[in-house]
């Protein structure tokens, strides 16, 4: 008896986990296809893949904790700098690198968190805005430590397993990144499938629900805003490491907009929304902003615009309203 | 001394500046509950309108003022009309990213049609020359927004706890059905309040054009800035916003003159501080 329910409940948990398996899959393909197909373009995709980082990282505050942000650039600028001066000062291997950028965009994830967890709402967001502006102009202000508005430049990462060389062309950059994100992917998604994540869902979808059933939320919301900053970090450590530069644009408030944009774009509360928003967003950028910036800025605009009129859970939300529609009959039928 | 008095001067001009644009925005927010980032956009609409009145039609500096305010204002109905209506009832974030999206569409489209360089506002005269006050002469000009602050924050004060429009209003805003049952009119009453704060936008956007320039990315530059300034006030309340742009452009200023290479630091950490210790802004309403 004992026995049967067991199984009955192990047998629903392997679902997830292969579809998980298929997703891991497809990222690595799609990952693949670009490096095949784009061999020219190999340092803009690895700025494809730091940026999906710190959008992931968003994800994890926006859509699964339900909190808005406009400073989460706060968090990926603190890794990108860590590793950065990191780097600049002896500490030359990529693996421990990502890891200090990881640490150091924790660490900055438990102050801010701390931060905004005090307030609610509207005030919330004019907080996470002040927190990203004000260390801002902390690097701007610091450039005997940052390069300020020059920019932190002159890195040297060594070889990645003293084999693979970060060079010109950024292959290996480009790769590492890929395994990278992953990674970074696989373990968000145990993350947010955890009786953690599910309590965060649950401290989004009804906090008052939650805190009757004796969980306290501050806690567990700052361990989040750790984890999300872990992952920024790691995104900005990756950035410093395969442009070897490190600018103040990488700690703003418009990186921040952007990345919310991103999240829009794909769909909150998606890990895979979080990937397809980047992409499509970047994508985009690169072709139409280098024509003419303002037309840019409009069709962002009127895309921003009709998300929220037509499509409020964004494309990956649209895509699965669709499948849902298009599988009920033939599942209905099969049960 | 000296210093001590020209810093408190233009912080107090550029506070009253910093008042003019965001009370419109404070009424949105806290009256009507609608995060609108494109507020800014609208204070720059305004400025380019009083920038193309005064240059190319050259028509004089009041007749600019009236023509901006009119101009946005009609812009800003249809916009109201077949955007923000739809928004009214929706979560914080949806209203951020909407509005984040108009300001976008209003930039591109305004660089579009006027070219993307800096717009002056031509001064008249009596503006542009310093008024002797007897202990020292300030420039006319921050002599004049001065006191528009002081006229609007007046004159918003009577309109909402004095008249009958008033009345309306904060019923409409308390309870929407109950008012509605009442007989009130409350698209009506929110159509006009949103016109109002546009109209206080587009006058502030102009008046404050010497502070505050008005160039390409004018609406995202200080977009950060008008809605952390309503933030700190306290959404809906004019004392708020008054003390909150008053301590604000005091501390920005101040910053500026003694020590420039911090930039921002001092505001946002102003900001920070007041937010935690008053989370719902210096006279923000319980809700």
């Amino acid at each position: 008896m004992a026995n049967a329910t067991l199984q009955s409940a192990a047998a629903p948990r392997l679902r997830p986990l292969g579809r998980d398996l298929i997703g891991l899959a497809l990222i690595a393909l799609a990952g693949l296809s670009g490096y095949w197909l784009f061999p020219d373009n190999l340092a803009f995709l690895t700025r494809v893949i730091s940026v999906a980082l710190l959008v992931l990282s968003l994800d994890l505050v926006v859509g699964y904790c339900g909190i808005a942000s406009l400073g989460q650039a706060a968090l990926y600028g603190a890794g990108a700098y860590a590793a950065g001066i990191a780097c600049i000062n002896g500490i030359t291997d990529p693996i421990l690198l990502i890891l200090i950028g990881a640490v150091a965009g924790a660490v900055t994830g438990l102050f801010t968190g701390a931060v905004m967890l005090r307030a609610h709402g509207l005030p919330q967001l004019v907080l996470s805005i002040a927190l990203v502006q004000l260390l801002h102009e902390a690097a701007n202000k610091a450039s005997w430590l940052t390069g300020g508005s020059d920019g932190l430049s002159g890195m040297a990462p060594a070889p990645l397993f003293g084999v693979f060389e970060f060079d010109l062309w950024g292959r290996s950059a480009y790769l590492f990144g890929l395994c990278l994100l992953l990674v970074v992917f696989a373990v968000l998604s145990l993350i947010v499938r955890s009786p953690f994540g599910m309590v965060c869902r649950g401290l989004k979808e009804d906090p008052l629900r939650i805190s009757a059933l004796g969980i306290y939320a501050f806690p567990v919301l700052l361990k989040m805003f750790v984890i999300s900053g872990a992952v920024a970090g790691t995104g900005g450590a990756l950035a410093a490491i395969a442009t070897q530069v490190v600018g103040l644009d990488s700690v703003s408030f418009e990186l921040s907009a952007n990345a919310l944009v991103m999240l829009v774009l794909g769909g909150i509360g998606h890990l895979y929304g979080a990937l397809i928003g980047t992409v499509i967003f970047m994508a985009l950028e690169h072709t139409v902003a280098a024509i003419n910036p303002f037309h840019w800025m409009t069709l962002v605009g009127a895309v921003l615009i009709a998300i929220v009129l037509f499509a409020p859970r964004g494309l990956s939300g649209t895509l699965d309203q669709i499948a849902a529609l298009l599988t009920r009959r033939g599942g209905r039928a099969g049960r | 001394m000296q210093t001590a008095l020209s810093i408190a001067m233009d912080a107090f001009a550029y506070g009253m500046a910093l008042f003019i644009i965001c009370i419109g925005l404070s009424l949105t927010m806290g009256l009507m509950r609608v995060v609108n980032l494109a507020h800014g956009a609208f204070a720059m609409i305004g400025g380019y309108i009083a920038s193309w009145a005064g240059r190319d039609l050259g028509l004089g500096y009041g007749f600019g003022i009236a023509l901006a305010v009119i101009g946005t204002v009609l812009i800003a109905i249809p916009l109201e009309r077949l955007l923000y209506r739809r928004i009214y009832d929706r979560s914080e974030l949806s209203q951020v990213l909407m509005t984040i999206g108009i300001t976008f569409c209003i930039i591109g489209i305004t660089n579009y049609i006027f070219g993307p360089t800096l717009k002056t506002i031509p001064l008249p005269a009596e503006l542009a020359q310093p008024v002797d006050l007897g202990f020292r002469s300030i420039a006319g000009h921050r002599l004049f927004v001065i006191a528009s602050g002081l006229v609007v924050a007046g004159g918003l004060w009577f309109l909402i706890e004095r008249t009958g429009f008033g009345i309306h209003l904060r019923a409409a805003v308390e309870n929407a059905g109950m008012a509605r049952t009442l007989g009130i009119r409350t698209e009506i009453i929110y159509a006009l309040s949103f016109a109002l704060a546009i109209a206080l936008s587009a006058f502030g956007g102009v008046v404050g054009a010497e502070f505050l320039p008005i160039e390409p990315y004018y609406a995202l530059r200080y977009m950060v800035t008008f809605l952390v300034v309503v933030s700190v006030g306290g959404a809906g309340s004019i004392p708020g916003a008054l003390a909150a742009c008053l301590l604000l452009g005091a501390i920005d200023v101040t910053g500026r003159y003694l020590v420039p290479d911090f930039g921002n630091f001092f505001f946002y950490l102003a900001v920070i501080l007041v937010v935690c210790a008053f989370p719902r802004g210096l006279m923000g309403r319980a809700h």
